[in-house]
């Protein structure tokens, strides 16, 4: 505050500068050190666990050997591609994780908004509130359990569906080793199991709506469809193409776990995704290298495909994911 | 609200049809639980009396559950399973804590090349094989680690928790400060009291996780003993007979159909997310919307 203060300054500013740039970021880590120091770990963990594998994508350009590991491998440029590509497997991959993916944007995101809208339009209280419970519960239950109700219902022998056909005289149908039935036994479950608490997102953008809005509405006279198309509906909508586009950043993602857990070998015409090609190949096969550069491939497309729905959802809804 | 009680008829009729729909759509979300446990209670005879299956069971047997209880392997499955959710859990809360507390200090130095970092995670991976290269070489394969370690830390619910830490109001922390308490100190003693619902929400995230895990399982682990319940129940589902997968006499296996087995592994293996579900479900819904929002 003093002139003596401001003089000192003025006349050794340069020194100052150069001695700050130099000490402030060592003054600030003994200042800081007990919270660098909590972080460690959590760094660490980052470091191994996430940007060594990231390293380790190298092995998608050389042919891994055990006895070389992965900085010893020698290098085979884009052979490894070249052979991903060629193999007729590729289009069959990349076509099954597209398709699985778009059936779910189209089959998971309407049944959440509608399961959202009638919610809405409950007026008995207790009714509602046991509705989301039992609804969105569910969501909590692994793949692996899904598959075993899933299994109770349609197994070849012992299934309820399969033994009430037979019953009935009908031509019975092995469901889990049907290739056509494959995506919509997906889908299906799909629904059961996240339905409820992907409606829950869409309530939220539902109650933030102006109730005001409503009354005015009543007051120019419209009725329930009216105020659902000209209220509701747009006071949902950035939501709703908020979570479009990340979905569609999202598309080589077919939803590994699920799949894997309902895949057989009958169904690979229709089920192989991109993922569970890669676990074959690579963990089972032990064939690294080729697994790794389909992982590449996915994850640099996947990573472009993310950008970009984030630079568009800013563009549309006016507020990006980050 | 004066507007609700006045409702024609075509409205009544909307109503009822809602009604009758969520209706039949929580029946359907209910019915595949309902079914799976009476399936894993029914006796044998009763089952073949009524050609294959039983929806409303006359008698109940718990002959299932004394089989699975009396093999070598559920036993041991789910013991695996509860030490990877409860020792995973808490290192899973302490490393997340430890990273989230520092980095919602927005004057730290260094904070946003940190954020960065872990953002561009979420963006982008190595993938399966480089990750399972890394477990390997940093010796975790067979070890029950392997299924705690290489998922320490969510970068998604470390940034719910961060945001969580930002809103806590920091004159708490300066008044602790100026009582001389250094900064491991002001977490534990004050910001963790008050993070109790924060850390109660992410704590059942993980624990589920944990408990429904199974691809690290299929992955890392060869050996058979260390399996977690859910690869077990799997390996079950997936096999005709049920009898290798349980390691028991098959003359106690006779009595009882595999169906019987498989669907009272899938009750034991959900019943503890069953259990704490109803503690789950209001944290859950906020944690969801806290994330939704800030994302």
């Amino acid at each position: 505050m003093s002139t003596p203060n401001g003089l000192l300054n003025r006349t050794s500013a340069d020194v100052l500068t150069t001695k700050r740039r130099v000490l402030q970021p060592l003054r600030a880590l003994k200042r800081y050190r007990w919270y660098y120091l909590m972080m460690v770990p959590g760094i660490a963990y980052y470091l191994i666990y996430h940007y060594w594998p990231m390293a380790g994508l190298l092995i998608a350009f050389k042919k891994y050997n055990i006895l070389g590991g992965i900085w010893g491998s020698p290098w085979v440029g884009l052979d490894n591609f070249r052979e991903l590509f060629n193999t007729p497997d590729f289009f069959r991959l990349i076509k099954n994780t597209l398709v699985i993916s778009l059936y779910r944007i189209l089959f998971n995101m309407v049944p959440d908004v509608m399961l959202a809208l009638i919610l809405n339009e409950l007026r008995v209280k207790w009714f509602k509130k046991w509705v989301q419970t039992i609804t969105y519960g569910p969501y909590f239950l692994s793949w692996v359990i899904v598959y075993g109700l899933v299994f109770a219902f349609f197994a070849p022998e012992a299934g309820l569906v399969t033994t009430w056909m037979r019953d009935s005289g009908m031509q019975s149908i092995d469901f889990l080793t049907n290739k056509d039935l494959f995506r919509p036994m997906l889908i299906i479950t799909d629904i059961w199991k996240s339905t409820g608490f992907g409606a829950i997102i869409y309530l939220a953008a539902l109650a933030a709506i102006n109730q005001e809005l409503y009354e005015a509405a009543v007051v120019d006279g419209a009725g329930r469809w009216r105020q659902m198309w000209h209220i509701t509906l747009p006071g949902i909508r950035e939501v709703f193409i908020l979570l479009l586009i990340l979905r569609i950043g999202h598309i080589l993602d077919a939803g590994f776990d699920q799949v894997y857990i309902f895949l057989n070998s009958r169904v690979l015409e229709t089920g192989d995704i991109i993922d569970t090609w890669v676990f074959r190949r690579g963990i089972e096969q032990l064939d690294y290298s080729v697994a790794a550069a389909v992982g590449l491939f996915k994850s640099v497309i996947g990573f472009l495909l993310v950008i970009s729905a984030n630079k568009l959802s800013k563009k549309v809804g006016g507020s990006g994911i980050w | 609200m004066s507007f609700v009680k006045h409702r024609s008829t075509s409205d009544r009729i909307v109503d009822f049809i809602l009604y009758a729909i969520m209706t039949v759509f929580c029946l359907a979300t209910l019915f595949p639980l309902y079914y799976v446990l009476v399936m894993s209670l029914t006796p044998y005879a009763e089952v073949m009396r009524n050609g294959g299956f039983v929806i409303f069971p006359t008698k109940l047997t718990l002959e299932a559950y004394r089989t699975i209880f009396d093999s070598a392997r559920i036993p041991q499955a789910i013991k695996i399973t509860i030490f990877i959710t409860v020792v995973g859990t808490f290192l899973n809360l302490l490393v997340t804590t430890l990273l989230a507390y520092p980095l919602s200090k927005k004057f730290l130095p260094g904070r946003g090349i940190v954020l960065m970092g872990i953002v561009f995670t979420m963006l982008f991976s190595g993938g399966l094989i480089p990750l399972y290269l890394t477990v390997k070489a940093t010796g975790l394969l067979n070890s029950l680690w392997a299924l705690i370690i290489p998922g320490l830390v969510s970068s998604f619910n470390m940034l719910i928790m961060k945001t969580y830490f930002e809103n806590l109001p920091q004159e708490v922390e300066e008044a602790a400060r100026v009582d001389g308490c250094g900064e491991v100190q002001t977490l534990w003693r004050i910001v963790l009291p008050l993070s109790l619902p924060i850390m109660a929400t992410l704590g059942l995230f993980y624990g589920v996780t944990h408990w429904n895990a199974y691809f690290g399982g299929i992955m890392y682990l060869t050996d058979p003993k260390l399996q977690p319940i859910q690869v077990v129940l799997r390996s079950m589902i997936q096999t005709p007979s049920v009898s290798s997968e349980l390691q028991v006499n098959t003359t106690v296996l006779d009595a009882l159909p595999p169906e019987t087995i498989k669907m009272a592994t899938v009750v034991v293996a959900t019943l503890p997310i069953i259990a704490v579900y109803p503690f789950l479900q209001r944290y859950f819904i906020r944690g969801m919307l806290i994330g939704a929002i800030k994302g």
